[in-house]
């Protein structure tokens, strides 16, 4: 049998999420990633501490944070509520919100690190070969890290792919809106539809193993090819 | 055009205190041993080492004093790092150009191809960078910062990594940028033999203070300075090509204080070349020997003399002005009744042509 509409549905949500957040995820971190490399800023450890947070909390504790400041009652629903919007729980646009902080270390962590493996040398030499700090960056920081780009990209994809727990709290489980791949495939799997279980779940897997393959053989390339 | 500086740099377990004038011409060497600031001071020369307490001018370009501080980018000079490194994202050709590209058209005044003519790098634009050999590596990082048309050049250490042969390789480059532009070169070593072959200005470092500074030639003979001490003590002479004798397959080299006669070397008259004399091949006469097989005899007066160890003294003298060594025996020294102002005769039984 083939996917059913609204699997292929749940699918495109999820792709959707995912891209979105891997986006602003590069477009945020890319420039926390910098600061943190290369500050001497001595409480840095605390803002690294947050950063990670997510890979440790339980998803849940996550999303109940989140889903409170977001609902009509927090500070950030009630502001957009004031505003003449809607509160951001059970929205799409709260689910992005959600998979920014859940998935921020996967984006950050590597891009902080690719930036530290460059080193003040070449930005130095940049520097003596008239580069101004920005043009540093972008012709000899940004090519030197994107081993690291990669590695941000698709880590930060894949892991918003199997985001569940925050998804649950904030997203609800509204078809068409906020239900993605792995709250289908849990569904499925209350109404014992395993069949459809199969589909999206080795769809799932089968999509982060080539993503996961990618990052790797692409840093083994990276590596081969820098002195 | 010369070069100001004053850089007052404290880092808790160094502390950099520098007040140096160098000639806007020619190669300076700031010579000293390891951790002695050489490098640090390099680097608050390019901008690239931040210190509050300083001034800096090169020329009638002020990059540095109380209320500003050019960054790095915008000092027209040329770096070179004692490591080359390139750019591993860029072959060889885009690091060369990499900084070219942001001069203006109006202040290029070294081509990039005169550059890679200089540095021998031609065959090698279209490597990537990890495909050069160490040496290759420096010729193209100091093409790269010539490339740039530096009012002044900055070197930290080029040769400190490569071995003999590299160094060998990369010297005869060095020695022709000096031949071939008219840019000053700041040039950092903790070798005495490479300050040799290039250097025209000498700085003394010691401990991030300036011990001296002055014209190589004097500073090598100064006997209150450690360098005319020691076993390789020597004196270096600028003289000019004057001629080959082509019965003997001789060259004659003039000097203000006489003519050098050494084995024949294929050079035009004209030409300038280094001789390095070392004290311990000069000997002291009181009148103009002849009968010795010694062909290069100067007339010279004795400047100064200071004990070296318990058994010999090293001989300041002067030949034409222009100071030499010798290290003579306590004993000789006392039966030729050598002092302050006495005419000798000096002969120089080994002499060695650097360049």
């Amino acid at each position: 049998m083939m996917p059913s509409d609204a699997d292929l549905t749940a699918l495109a949500i999820t792709l959707k999420l995912a891209g979105i957040t891997t986006l602003i995820l590069l477009l945020l971190g890319t420039p926390l990633a910098w600061w943190m490399a290369r500050t001497r800023w001595r409480f840095k450890f605390l803002l690294e501490a947050v950063v990670a947070l997510p890979l440790v909390l339980p998803p849940t504790v996550l999303g109940f944070y989140l889903l409170v400041a977001l609902g009509s009652q927090g500070p950030i629903g009630g502001l957009m509520e004031a505003l003449g919007g809607r509160p951001l729980a059970f929205t799409f646009t709260g689910l992005v919100i959600g998979s920014v902080f859940y998935s921020m270390p996967f984006v950050v962590q590597p891009l902080q690190g690719a930036f530290a493996a460059i080193g003040r040398r070449p930005l130095e030499v940049a520097a003596t070969l008239r580069a101004s700090p920005l043009d540093r960056f972008f012709t000899v920081a940004v090519p030197l890290a994107r081993s690291g780009f990669v590695t941000a990209a698709v880590l930060g994809f894949a892991h918003t792919l199997g985001e569940f727990g925050v998804v649950l709290m904030i997203g609800g489980n509204i078809p068409g809106e906020t239900q993605v791949v792995s709250i289908a495939i849990y569904d499925h799997v209350e109404g014992l539809e395993y069949a459809h279980a199969h589909w999206l779940s080795g769809g799932l897997l089968l999509l982060s193993f080539l993503m996961l393959i990618t990052v790797y053989a692409l840093n083994r390339r990276f590596r081969l090819v820098q002195p | 055009m010369n070069i100001e500086a004053r850089f007052r740099i404290d880092k808790g377990d160094f502390a950099l205190d520098v007040d140096l004038g160098i000639p806007g011409q020619g190669v300076t060497a700031l010579l000293g041993p390891s951790g002695c600031g050489k490098t640090t001071l390099l680097r608050a020369i390019a901008g690239l080492e931040s210190c509050r307490d300083g001034f800096l001018q090169v020329g009638d370009m002020i990059w540095q004093d109380a209320r500003r501080f050019v960054p790095p980018h915008q000092r027209p000079l040329g770096y070179v790092f004692q490591e080359a490194s390139l750019f591993a994202h860029l072959t060889v050709r885009g690091n060369l150009e990499y900084g070219v590209k942001r001069v203006p058209k109006t202040e290029r005044k070294v081509s990039v191809n005169k550059a890679i003519e200089l540095l021998g790098v031609g065959l090698l634009l279209e490597r990537r960078t990890s495909q050069l050999s160490g040496g290759e590596r420096q010729r193209v990082a100091i093409a790269r910062a010539l490339a740039v048309s530096p009012e002044i050049l900055l070197m930290d250490e080029p040769l400190a990594g490569l071995d003999l042969a590299r160094k060998q390789e990369i010297i005869p480059y060095l020695e022709s940028l000096h031949n071939e532009l008219d840019i000053p070169v700041i040039y950092v070593s903790h070798s005495p033999d490479e300050v040799a072959r290039l250097a025209d200005h000498l700085v003394l470092l010691e401990a991030g203070r300036i011990k001296a500074a002055g014209a190589l030639g004097d500073m090598l003979t100064r006997l209150d300075l450690p360098l005319a001490h020691g076993d390789d003590a020597e004196a270096l002479i600028d003289a000019v090509v004057a001629g080959h004798d082509d019965k003997y397959d001789l060259t004659h080299l003039d000097f203000p204080g006489g003519r050098f006669t050494v084995t024949r070397k294929a050079l035009p008259v004209g030409h300038s070349a280094r001789l390095r004399v070392a004290a311990r091949d000069v000997s002291l006469t009181l009148e103009h020997q002849s009968g010795t097989s010694i062909l290069n005899i100067f007339p010279a007066t004795i400047d100064e003399i200071m004990p070296e160890g318990i058994a010999q003294v090293t001989v300041r003298l002067l030949a034409g002005d222009v100071p030499l060594l010798s290290r003579v025996t306590r004993k000789s020294a006392t039966l030729l009744e050598l002092e302050h102002g006495k005419s000798v005769y000096a002969q120089a039984k080994s002499v060695a042509l650097l360049s």
